[in-house]
């Protein structure tokens, strides 16, 4: 054995200030870790992972001859990172070291002390015992490809885009609706400085189409990602349009002539119509039309059309056209897929479906939009202004039945409603809230200044609204019955137009585009970030960042600063320009394989191949991701993922049941 | 610990878990203090996918009351199907431990999310209990390990 490998190991067992130590007796794990095989050194510190404690390490590196080091700290997930670079500082190969999670683990979910104690010196002396098996890795640095996948047109895909593209990185915007924009291009005003939306939304669309750093990819969805961190391999397929984009003008003729007139909108969430040729909204980016097949009688029903294309002057309707699939090499990757309106639907006390006058918010957002099917003018379907309106809050969120968390937004876009509506009719306004969540800069003064304005707030959760009348002379009109928990009253409000602010949910896709690129979700369905405070904006996979509300709930300021710090993110990444391959890989031991290929029947990267020459399976260490498939599958043990190995953990495991 | 009212039985318990899924869940049970008993000791794999069953019957022969498995939901798997090829696995894995005397009850598979920290502290606190409740491995005391 020479002297690197003759183990001489150093355990340092962490108090983490108050979180460790006065449940764990981290002195007694330090005095019966001392006294084990091949512990040279075993001290505690009060926080390991401060620079003194790091030095304490080096020292002892150095000066001790470690050759193997052991940390009890907290999750390896919050500091492997630290203490194998504080390893490798001291000249020490990163991998002679190992962490026992003695905080998440033992001080924070064990009541009794002395069983805290116990657990921690056994898992410590685990991880001794591992550490003696460890094997020194290397890494590989690899060039990264100087691009940006962003995933998602909406506000937070857009500025992700921009900012991206601004560093000088080329950006593909892939999104899958014809236009890019997403829900804010829907808004008319936004809280609570009353912005005009389309006044800051509509440059910002142009400036994407426009940028020469950003490939706009619109009714195009991403099909499949391949590969790793710098050096992934994505598949976008653009779907049919079948409408030339280099030939289109965007004149609308097409239109215009369309015989197919009444479908419904989806961008006026269906309280207008348009054609089977269309853009979702006259400001669409790009300003070309799509065809719905569906509704086309030429595509969809097999009839004898083709209008479209008779009046189009540059020859630009092209029914036969096909998917096409186009392969980018793209360094990392923002996920921007953003979120969708709960549909009230199945909560049936609020009538939505049964009674015209409920309305959604993002239906209000439309009727209350000068591009919407009534051009701005709030109107009940009878025509008429309405004199009363009720906005439920809290609609499908904060409810154990439905959706548990705060969507956010809802308090502050009713009150915008109570104001615009107040401008706009002189309505009276009452909104029935459980808590008003008014938590960001202006948030608060704007909740008074509608209070002034005469809007008013019933704190109660609404039990049902109905159409049954006390009053004759309110025939015709909803009623809103509530609980006032302040004044412990029920009130039953006659109203003309009720608007359910609905919470916020997951975009419909999520769960695919998570598949495809191996996020997990939460159990809302929003993609988990990597750590909810110190890596809000990065997920578990490197070289993917989060933007937006497909994190969760968000508002526009807090989406853009978040799409922003996702640039960031990306750009750091694409400016350093290299990045290290994980060493955590899969080896297959010539010697011991026996050529029976069950290795690459079980690899779902197809990185292991068959050497014909010598008849084994042969690891191609670009591809292999060390998912140890294969090292469970192999019935010869040959094959094995590099620090998971036999001995490794099967030390552990020894060692853990003594 | 969980302790019999008859003697002073504590099981020993190994969990194999992933370290997208239900590592990061016990560390998310860990941030917000939920306790469970201390007899769980657990090991970080990459992925349920690379246990190899000599793992398994390993923690048994040398000991173990229980061995749990956590895996990431169906369709979640960082590897894509590493999960679904454990599972594939369980039966013969199961036969094994069987033909060693150790009754296959004292063999867990469970998907815990990242984001299930509770469900974490249910089920540790749920097999303990059940391993608690099974007694001693009958086969431990005929061999000589």
């Amino acid at each position: 054995m020479t002297t690197q490998n003759k183990p001489k190991i150093g355990v340092y067992i962490c108090h983490c200030g108050m979180n460790i130590a006065p449940k764990v007796d981290v002195e007694e794990v330090a005095r019966y870790i001392q006294e084990l095989d091949h512990v040279t050194v075993a001290r505690d510190y009060k926080f390991m992972c401060s620079n003194p404690g790091q030095d304490m390490i080096i020292n002892d590196i150095k000066e001790l001859g470690l050759n193997r080091v052991v940390v009890a700290s907290c999750s390896p997930r919050m500091h492997e990172k630290t203490f194998r670079n504080a390893v490798r500082t001291a000249g020490l190969n990163p991998y002679y070291f190992q962490m026992a999670n003695i905080r998440e683990q033992v001080s924070w979910v064990t009541k009794d002390s002395q069983e805290a104690t116990e657990k921690a010196k056994s898992m410590v002396a685990a991880a001794v015992a591992r550490v003696f098996f460890h094997q020194p890795l290397d890494t590989r640095e690899v060039t990264v490809a100087k691009s940006v996948l962003v995933i998602g047109g909406g506000i937070a895909g857009m500025q992700a885009a921009l900012t991206s593209a601004n560093a000088g990185y080329q950006v593909s915007l892939v999104e899958r609706e014809p236009s890019i924009g997403g829900h804010m291009a829907k808004f008319d005003k936004t809280f609570p400085t009353l912005d005009c939306a389309a006044c800051i939304m509509t440059p910002k669309m142009v400036d994407v189409l426009q940028h020469p750093g950003i490939t706009l990819y619109t009714w195009s969805e991403v099909e499949k990602v391949e590969g790793f961190i710098g050096n992934f391999e994505v598949t976008v397929k653009k779907k049919p349009r079948y409408v030339d984009e280099k030939k289109c003008t965007g004149c609308g003729t097409c239109m215009q002539k369309c015989p197919t007139k009444k479908i419904l909108s989806e961008f006026n969430e269906g309280l207008s119509f348009r054609t089977a040729i269309y853009t979702p909204f006259p400001q669409a980016v790009p300003n070309v039309p799509v065809i719905d097949a569906t509704h086309c009688r030429v595509l969809g029903q097999n009839k004898k059309c083709g209008v479209c294309a008779k009046f189009c002057e540059t020859k630009a309707i092209d029914f036969d056209q096909k998917p096409e699939f186009v392969t980018l090499k793209i360094g990392a990757i923002i996920t921007a897929t953003g979120f969708q309106a709960v549909n009230p639907t199945s909560l049936e006390q609020y009538g939505y479906g049964r009674f015209p006058e409920v309305y959604t918010s993002m239906e209000f957002e439309r009727l209350n939009n000068a591009t919407g099917p009534t051009s701005g003018k709030v109107l009940m379907k009878n025509g008429m202004v309405p004199k009363r309106v009720a906005i439920i809050h809290c609609v499908g969120s904060r409810d154990t039945r439905h959706k548990k968390y705060c969507s956010r937004v809802c308090c502050m876009y009713s009150m915008k409603f109570a104001h615009l509506l107040r401008e706009k009719t002189g309505a009276e306004v009452w909104e029935f809230y459980i808590d008003i969540r008014s938590p960001g800069k202006l948030y608060e003064e704007f909740y008074n200044r509608v209070q002034e304005e005469g809007v008013r707030f019933i704190r109660g959760r609404v039990a049902e609204i109905t159409d049954m009348v006390e009053d004759p002379g309110d025939e015709g009109r909803l009623t809103v019955i509530a609980e006032s928990t302040l004044t412990r009253r029920t009130v039953r409000v006659p109203v003309d137009m009720v608007v359910l602010s609905v919470g916020l949910e997951p975009a419909r896709g999520s769960e695919d585009i998570g598949r495809l690129l191996g996020l997990s979700r939460d159990g809302d369905g929003w993609f988990n970030e990597l750590h909810a405070k110190l890596a809000p904006l990065a997920t578990p996979i490197n070289g993917i960042f989060l933007a937006g509300c497909c994190q969760g709930p968000k508002d526009i300021p807090d989406t853009v600063a978040q799409a922003m710090g996702a640039a960031g993110e990306a750009i750091a990444l694409l400016a350093k320009g290299i990045v290290t391959t994980q060493a955590e890989i899969s080896r297959i031991d010539p010697d011991l394989c026996s050529g029976c290929k069950s290795c690459i029947e079980s690899c779902t990267y197809s990185a292991i191949r068959f050497d014909e020459a010598r008849k084994v399976a042969v690891v191609n260490e670009a591809l292999c991701m060390g998912c140890g498939s294969c090292a469970a599958a192999c019935p010869s043990s040959a094959a094995g993922v590099k620090h998971f190995t036999d001995k490794q953990v099967m030390g552990e495991i020894e060692a853990l049941l003594m | 610990m969980v302790k019999s009212m008859s003697d002073d039985y504590q099981p020993k318990i190994i969990a194999l878990v992933c370290n997208w899924c239900t590592y990061t869940a016990a560390d998310l049970a860990g941030t917000s203090r939920l306790c469970y008993p201390s007899n769980i000791r657990m090991i970080r794999m990459m992925c349920t996918g690379m246990i190899d069953p000599k793992y398994i019957l390993k923690a048994f022969l040398d000991g173990a009351d229980g061995v749990f498995i956590g895996g990431c939901h169906p369709g979640d798997c960082h590897y894509i199907n590493g999960n679904l090829k454990f599972k594939k696995r369980m039966a013969g894995i199961e036969a094994i431990i069987s033909q060693f005397g150790f009754e296959e009850d004292r063999l867990r598979l469970r998907w815990i999310g990242a984001s299930e920290g509770p469900e974490f502290q249910h089920n540790m606190t749920d097999f303990i209990q059940t391993i608690q409740n099974m007694g001693p491995s009958p086969a431990k005391g005929l061999m000589v390990l």
